[in-house]
């Protein structure tokens, strides 16, 4: 028989540990909560930091204008603006097909050892170093015709997009239900029919989710371009020849020691910041609003 | 109304629509290979010169008549820069996706995740702005400078002259880099643990703290790994943060030893001495040689963190069954 004080001495024990262990799970509680605290001050004190430094550079002159002579802080970012365009068109051009058809691959007639192959070695390129493809398409293009090119710029960002797309094209059509390939190949239609005239305008939205957050990715790339457009002061002169973007102007203008172009390095980062973070909110509400509940995976970020 | 054709296409179109994706999907096995095939022949030159010593050397000369090239310092200073950013990023991490899988209201779950995936958004330039004109005076002002008084000139890895570019504000950005792509994959693995799991620790009477000890974490353990190789990946790769806050040093003076002294990585030098770096001479093959060295460091990296990650989180895999 246990006797009154053994069970007294029991309950204190019992009521020790569990207080104990209370209190161990509320400093954690804690703790993870001021993990998730830390994570949200830099990106709160980079966007106060760009939109305050960098809303006093901007100005219609500053959009559109050449850059001035180095230390004057007169001049804009014009063909900065207009490299990332360009740049991010002619990208699109050959990632956005490419992509979307090794996404159609790896959905439809991925389901094989070589298809496995391809996801595989897809995603580890998804992650890996931008510069190391940079150095690649310069030993590829640049040292091999000879000069710095839109071409050469082109091709190392389209492999930046490319897994990225192929990604996300495959995730979106792997969620139109089985049933819709099962319909049309009952009405006799062929597989390719069925794949782009079914499939892809039901993933139209998974599709377009994919291209947008690979545009974002590419528009803030810069260690490729640093060994494929070299950068430049003026307005495009041809495909053949180096060109400016927005990412490579921030940092050249960050290393200059006067204190106007850190200020337009700031203004170039407002403009670049807007664009991504844009796309990037856009595409994500949209997409919380049509998948709500769904197993959509949406791609990891920029590098 | 939309038009599909039945018998207008010939017998071929479903055999070259076929072909026509496997050549797109084999692209990118294509580009691997040319990555190699590249990088190798164009880095040839500083092979034939140093041979092994470009990986173990530290001189680094590119005046002409006495070139000499040796990568040893930027590879350390790769592993150092990024161990650091993952001693302080995974934990942070890992408590973000605890805080996201188990203990966020739901309310909150999905408004936060997006939150820490914007970090991730942000380009890696506009990290290094930040960093060099405002994070990296408070981490000077506020955390080196107290240190190294505390500890003095006689400590290793607290001497030196804190100034703000150096190892230990390139780690910190680093790690502020990598803590989305750590903690948005983590949090995916913690939610491929069954509930189950967790069910039957809360019967035990565990609290949330134990049940993420002895239901979650040994479950996903591989996974959880998997997912801090491939931040580690993240932080061996990064350039433009990296290049514009760690002080730029080169030759043995690179090698890191102090946490406040300049350093270099591997991805840094080749963006900071591309420009220098006059095109087919020695000085280009040894950035090459480097480009390599790089290549073959996050290719291993992240063939390991994919595999680990595969096995928990198995929503990527396979195709359509037809």
């Amino acid at each position: 028989m246990i006797t009154v004080e053994q069970r007294a001495e029991f309950r204190k024990h019992f009521r020790y540990n569990v207080n104990r262990r209370l209190l161990v799970d509320k400093i954690v509680k804690g703790v993870v909560f001021g993990c998730v605290v830390i994570a949200i001050i830099p990106l709160g004190s980079i966007l106060v930091e760009v939109f305050t430094n960098g809303s006093a550079a901007l100005s219609l002159e500053f959009l559109t204008q050449i850059p001035g002579a180095v230390g004057t802080g007169e001049g804009g970012i014009g063909p900065a603006i207009q490299g990332t365009i360009v740049l991010i068109g002619m990208s699109s051009l050959i990632g956005v097909p490419v992509g979307v058809m090794g996404g159609i691959f790896l959905s439809e007639y991925g389901n094989n050892r070589y298809g496995r192959t391809i996801r595989f070695f897809n995603d580890v390129i998804a992650e890996f170093p931008t510069i190391v493809i940079g150095i690649f398409a310069f030993v590829m293009i640049v040292l091999t015709v000879g000069n710095f090119s839109v071409w050469a710029g082109t091709f190392a960002l389209s492999i930046i997009m490319l897994p990225i797309i192929t990604r996300t094209t495959e995730e979106s059509l792997k969620l139109v239900p089985i049933t819709y390939r099962e319909a049309g190949f009952a009405l006799g239609i062929k597989r390719w029919a069925v794949i782009t005239k079914i499939i892809l305008i039901q993933a139209k939205s998974g599709l377009v989710t994919g291209i947008l957050l690979a545009v974002a990715r590419v528009a803030g790339e810069t260690a490729p371009l640093i060994f494929t457009i070299l950068g430049s002061s003026q307005f495009m002169s041809g495909f053949d020849g180096p060109i400016d973007a927005l990412p490579l102007r921030i940092w050249r203008l960050s290393s200059l020691p006067y204190d106007s172009a850190v200020a337009q390095g700031w203004g170039a980062a407002l403009v670049l910041i807007l664009i991504v973070l844009s796309i990037n909110i856009g595409v994500r509400y949209v997409l919380l609003r049509k998948h709500r509940g769904s197993r959509f995976k949406m791609f990891r970020g920029a590098q | 109304m939309m038009r599909i054709p039945l018998r207008s296409s010939s017998r071929f179109t479903d055999k070259i629509f076929k072909i026509g994706a496997a050549i797109a999907g084999t692209y990118v096995l294509a580009i691997i290979v040319l990555i190699v095939i590249n990088l190798v022949t164009g880095s040839a030159p500083i092979w034939q010169q140093e041979g092994i010593s470009f990986l173990t050397g530290s001189d680094w000369n590119s005046v002409e008549g006495r070139e000499s090239y040796g990568a040893a310092p930027y590879i350390l200073g790769t592993f150092v820069t990024a161990g650091i950013a993952m001693a302080i990023g995974v934990p942070i991490s890992t408590g973000i996706a605890m805080f996201l899988s188990e203990l966020a209201p739901k309310m909150m779950r999905t408004p936060l995740s997006l939150i820490i995936e914007l970090l991730a958004a942000v380009p890696s330039v506009i990290y290094g702005l930040w960093g060099l004109f405002v994070f990296r005076l408070y981490l000077k002002d506020w955390i080196e400078t107290p240190l190294h008084n505390i500890f003095g000139d006689n400590s290793i890895i607290f001497s030196g002259n804190p100034f703000g570019l150096d190892i230990f504000t390139a780690s910190v950005v680093l790690a502020i880099m990598i803590i989305p792509t750590i903690s948005s994959i983590s949090r995916e693995i913690m939610l491929a643990v069954p509930n189950s799991q967790r069910e039957a620790a809360y019967m035990l009477g565990a609290t949330k703290w134990e049940v993420f000890r002895l239901a979650v974490i040994p479950y996903s353990k591989s996974g959880l790994i998997g997912a801090a190789i491939l931040g580690l990946g993240r932080a061996v790769g990064e350039t433009m943060a990296v290049t514009m806050l760690v002080g730029n040093a080169t030759g043995a003076a690179a090698f890191p030893q102090s946490l406040f002294q300049p350093g270099q990585t591997m991805a840094s030098i080749m963006a900071n001495e591309f420009a220098e770096a006059s095109q087919g001479g020695l000085h280009i093959a040894a950035l090459i040689g480097i480009g390599l060295i790089l290549f073959i460091v996050a290719l291993a990296i992240n063939m390991v963190a994919h595999l680990l990650v595969a096995r928990v989180v198995k929503s990527h895999e396979g195709a359509v069954q037809v």
